[in-house]
C-alpha cells in the first residue's frame, strides 16, 4: 500500500488502523507529498507483479494523478495487446462535508466510469467495502475503488471473507418493492436504502438497486427492476450534469419497450455548483434522505 | 541560459575517434553492428513514413544509437525499462528484432504490441522492456515503481527511465527523483539530453543546459558524458549500475547527444525548429557515434573496410527482408479493438 498519511491515524478514517505497524513500513508506505508519482509508482509496481494499493485520502488531490490513472493504467493493456495488466487499486476517497468546501468533497466517479479500461466500483455497505476491495486487489485490471467516509459509521457482522471474481460483480437489488425502482451508488445507496424504508411506511413499495461496479456497467438488473415498477429514480452523488445518473437512465431507457414508464425518470444528484462551506449553504447542497422520499413522492401525485 | 554543458554541446567539438583502448575486438564489433541496425531500422522507417507506407508518426532517434546501446549491455532480462516516444533505440538495443518493431509500426497483428501500438507504444517484457508511450515523461513514476517492486521482491534488478531534455521539464519527473531517493530505489534515470524539445532548443526552455542538476538537488548521484561515445557511455552505465544493484539508491545518467531529423518523421525540421540550423546538423553528423566508433576500429587495424561493407551489406539485406515480410503480414482481426480494454 502506497499513499499520504498512512502511517498517522487521520486521513483515512479508521479504515487503516495500525496496518502499518502490522505489515510494516516497507508493505505500507507514507510518501512524499507527490500524488502523481506515487500513483504511477503503484502502477509500474503492478506492471513488475505486485499488487498495490495505493491510497488518496481526498479524492481532490488525486487529480494530480491523472495522468497515471487515465493514461497510463487504464490503457496500457489495450495498447500494447493485452500484454501488460496494471492490476493496481485506486482507493480515492470522498471526504466531504464540516465546511471543508469545495476542493474537500468532490465525487468524481462519473469521471472515472467514463475511461475504458478502468474498472469502478463504489461500495456502500460494511460488506462490499471490505469484499469488493478484495476483489479489486485480486483483478488483474486497474480498479477505481471509492469509498466515502459518510459511510464509515455503518457497522456489520459480517460473514467469513468469500473472495469474489470482480468482473462478475455487478448492481444488487438491496430491497424488494413494486412500485418504484431507485438506483443508487456509494453514500447515494445508504440514502436510497432509508427513502425506500420509509417509503414503505408510507405505502409506496420501493425496488433499491445498489450499482455497486459503475464500469463495465450492467444494467441488465436495473432494467428487470423498471420493467417491473414502470418508474425510476436515480441518486448520485456527484453533479447532476453530464454526472452518473444520466448514464443509468439513458442505458435503461435504451433496454426498455416504448411505454413501460408510467413517470418521466428522475435524477437527483447535487447543483451544478462546487461544494459551499458555509454550514447552511453545506445543508442545502447536499442530498438528504427526505429530499428522496419527497422526490419520490411527487412523482405518484 | 547558463552553458554547464561546454564542449558536450558544442556540435563543433568532440568528432574525433572515440578511444577504444583495452576493448576487445569482439565487444567492439558488437557495439558496431547493433548501433548500425538501429540506424538502418529507423532509416527505413523514414522511407516508410515518407512513402506514405506507415500511417502514424514515428519519432526517429537517428544519431543517438550509442546510448541504449551502452546502457543496456548492462541490463538483464529481468531489468524492468522504460521508454517514450522516441524509443524504438531503447528496445532494439534489449531486443535487435526489427522485424516485429516494423510490423508494429505498420500496425500488424505480428507486431512487438500486436499492432495494437505502433511507433510510440511499444512493449518487449521479456527483454525487460515493459513499455514505451508517447505522453511526455509518463513512464517515468511507473519505473521507479518497478524498481521499489524489485526492492519488495528481494531481487537486484532495477529499473530504467529514459527521459529527454524536455520531459526533464515535467513536474511528475521531480516527484520522481524525490520518491527515488527517499525510498532509496534501484532505479537508474538516464537523461537523453539531445537539446531539442519538438522544434524548442533548451536555451529556450530551462535556465542551464545540464539536466543533472535536478539530480544534485535530490542528492542522486551521477555523470555526465557524451552521449555520441559509445564506449564512455557504457562505462559510466556500468559504474552507475553496479552502484545501483548494490542497494546505493537511485543514480543518473546525462548523456549528450542529438537527433538527425525532426522532432517527428524524415524531415530536417530546421524550419520549424527554433535554432535548428542545417550547419548544427551537419556539425552533429560528424559527432556520429557510429562514424567516431568505426573509425577508431580501422585507425586500430581491429578490422577494415571490407568487413565494414560486409556488415552494412548484410544487415541492409536483412532488413529488407523484414520490412518485405512485415508489409505482407495480417492486420489484427476486427475484435482486437474491444478484445484487449480489459484483462479478461
Amino acid at each position: 500500500m502506497i499513499g499520504q498519511g498512512l502511517w498517522s491515524p487521520w486521513y483515512v478514517g479508521n479504515s487503516m488502523t495500525d496496518l502499518d505497524k502490522k505489515f510494516g513500513i516497507d508493505r505500507v508506505i507514507d510518501t512524499p507529498v507527490a500524488e502523481s508519482a506515487c500513483t504511477g509508482a503503484a502502477v509500474g509496481a503492478s506492471l513488475a507483479g505486485m499488487k498495490p494499493i495505493v491510497v488518496h485520502p481526498r479524492m481532490d488531490f488525486m487529480l494530480y494523478a491523472i495522468d497515471p490513472i487515465v493514461n497510463q493504467a487504464a490503457k496500457w493493456s489495450h495498447m500494447l495487446g493485452g500484454q501488460a495488466n496494471p492490476g493496481v487499486t485506486i482507493r480515492s476517497i470522498i471526504n466531504r462535508g464540516g465546511e471543508q468546501g469545495a476542493q474537500h468533497s468532490q465525487a468524481l466517479h462519473a469521471w472515472f466510469a467514463h475511461v475504458p479500461g478502468l474498472r469502478v466500483v463504489m461500495p456502500s455497505t460494511v460488506k462490499d467495502a471490505r469484499d469488493l476491495l478484495i476483489a479489486s486487489v485480486l483483478c488483474n485490471d486497474p480498479v477505481m475503488y471509492i469509498d466515502d467516509r459518510w459511510l464509515y459509521d455503518q457497522e456489520d457482522e459480517l460473514p467469513p471473507i468469500v473472495e469474489l471474481e470482480l468482473s462478475s460483480q455487478g448492481p444488487l437489488v438491496t430491497q424488494i418493492g413494486s412500485d418504484i425502482t431507485i438506483v443508487a451508488s456509494g453514500h447515494a445507496s445508504l440514502l436510497a436504502k432509508e427513502a425506500g424504508e420509509q417509503l414503505s411506511d408510507n405505502n409506496v413499495s420501493a425496488e433499491v438497486v445498489d450499482i455497486r461496479v459503475l464500469n463495465p456497467l450492467d444494467v441488465d438488473t436495473i432494467v428487470a427492476s423498471v420493467k417491473k415498477t414502470g418508474r425510476l429514480v436515480v441518486v448520485d452523488s456527484g453533479w447532476l450534469t453530464a454526472g452518473f445518473s444520466a448514464e443509468i437512465i439513458a442505458s435503461v431507457l435504451e433496454c426498455l419497450p416504448v411505454n413501460t414508464l408510467k413517470a418521466p425518470p428522475v435524477r437527483i444528484a447535487l447543483p451544478d455548483a462546487p461544494a459551499p462551506t458555509s454550514r447552511i449553504l453545506e445543508q442545502a447542497y447536499y442530498t438528504s434522505t427526505k429530499d428522496v422520499v419527497d422526490a419520490v413522492k411527487k412523482m405518484f401525485d | 541560459m547558463k552553458n554547464q554543458l561546454g564542449k558536450l554541446s558544442n556540435p563543433e567539438e568532440l568528432h574525433s575517434p572515440v578511444v577504444i583502448d583495452g576493448y576487445s575486438a569482439d565487444s567492439l564489433v558488437k557495439y558496431l553492428e547493433l548501433m548500425l541496425t538501429i540506424r538502418k531500422t529507423e532509416q527505413r522507417l523514414a522511407l516508410g513514413r515518407k512513402d506514405g507506407l506507415i500511417g502514424g508518426p514515428v519519432h526517429l532517434g537517428a544519431g543517438q544509437e550509442a546510448i541504449a546501446v551502452g546502457v543496456s549491455e548492462h541490463l538483464r532480462k529481468t531489468d524492468r525499462v522504460f521508454g517514450a516516444h522516441r524509443s524504438h533505440s531503447h528496445l532494439l538495443a534489449l531486443n535487435p528484432d526489427f522485424y516485429r518493431l516494423f510490423a508494429e509500426v505498420l500496425g500488424k497483428e505480428t507486431g512487438f504490441s500486436k499492432g495494437m501500438g505502433g511507433s510510440m507504444h511499444l512493449f518487449d517484457q521479456p527483454s525487460g522492456f515493459y513499455g514505451s508511450v508517447p505522453i511526455v515523461a509518463g513512464t517515468v513514476s511507473l519505473a521507479v515503481g518497478a524498481a521499489m517492486a524489485a526492492k519488495l521482491q528481494g531481487v537486484d534488478d532495477i529499473g530504467v527511465a529514459y527521459i529527454g531534455d524536455g520531459a526533464a521539464e515535467e513536474g511528475v519527473v521531480h516527484e520522481s527523483l524525490n520518491l527515488a531517493k527517499i525510498q532509496n530505489a534501484p532505479m537508474l534515470f538516464v537523461i537523453e539530453n539531445n537539446l531539442f524539445a519538438s522544434h524548442m532548443h533548451i536555451s529556450l526552455r530551462q535556465p542551464s543546459d545540464m539536466v543533472a542538476r535536478f539530480a544534485q538537488a535530490n542528492d542522486i548521484p551521477y555523470e555526465v558524458i557524451d552521449g555520441n561515445d559509445v564506449v564512455a557511455v557504457s562505462q559510466a552505465a556500468n559504474r552507475l549500475i553496479d552502484d545501483i544493484r548494490l542497494g546505493k539508491g537511485p543514480r543518473l545518467l546525462e548523456l549528450v547527444t542529438y537527433r538527425w531529423y525532426g522532432h517527428v518523421d524524415w524531415r530536417d525540421d530546421v524550419d520549424v525548429g527554433v535554432e535548428r540550423s542545417l550547419t548544427d546538423i551537419n556539425n552533429w553528423k560528424a559527432r556520429d557515434p557510429i562514424v567516431r566508433l568505426s573509425t577508431a576500429m580501422l585507425e586500430s587495424d581491429i578490422w577494415c573496410q571490407s568487413q565494414i561493407d560486409e556488415l552494412n551489406q548484410r544487415l541492409d539485406d536483412q532488413i529488407n527482408k523484414a520490412w518485405d515480410q512485415a508489409m505482407s503480414d495480417p492486420y489484427p482481426s476486427p475484435d482486437a479493438t474491444l478484445k484487449y480494454v480489459y484483462s479478461q
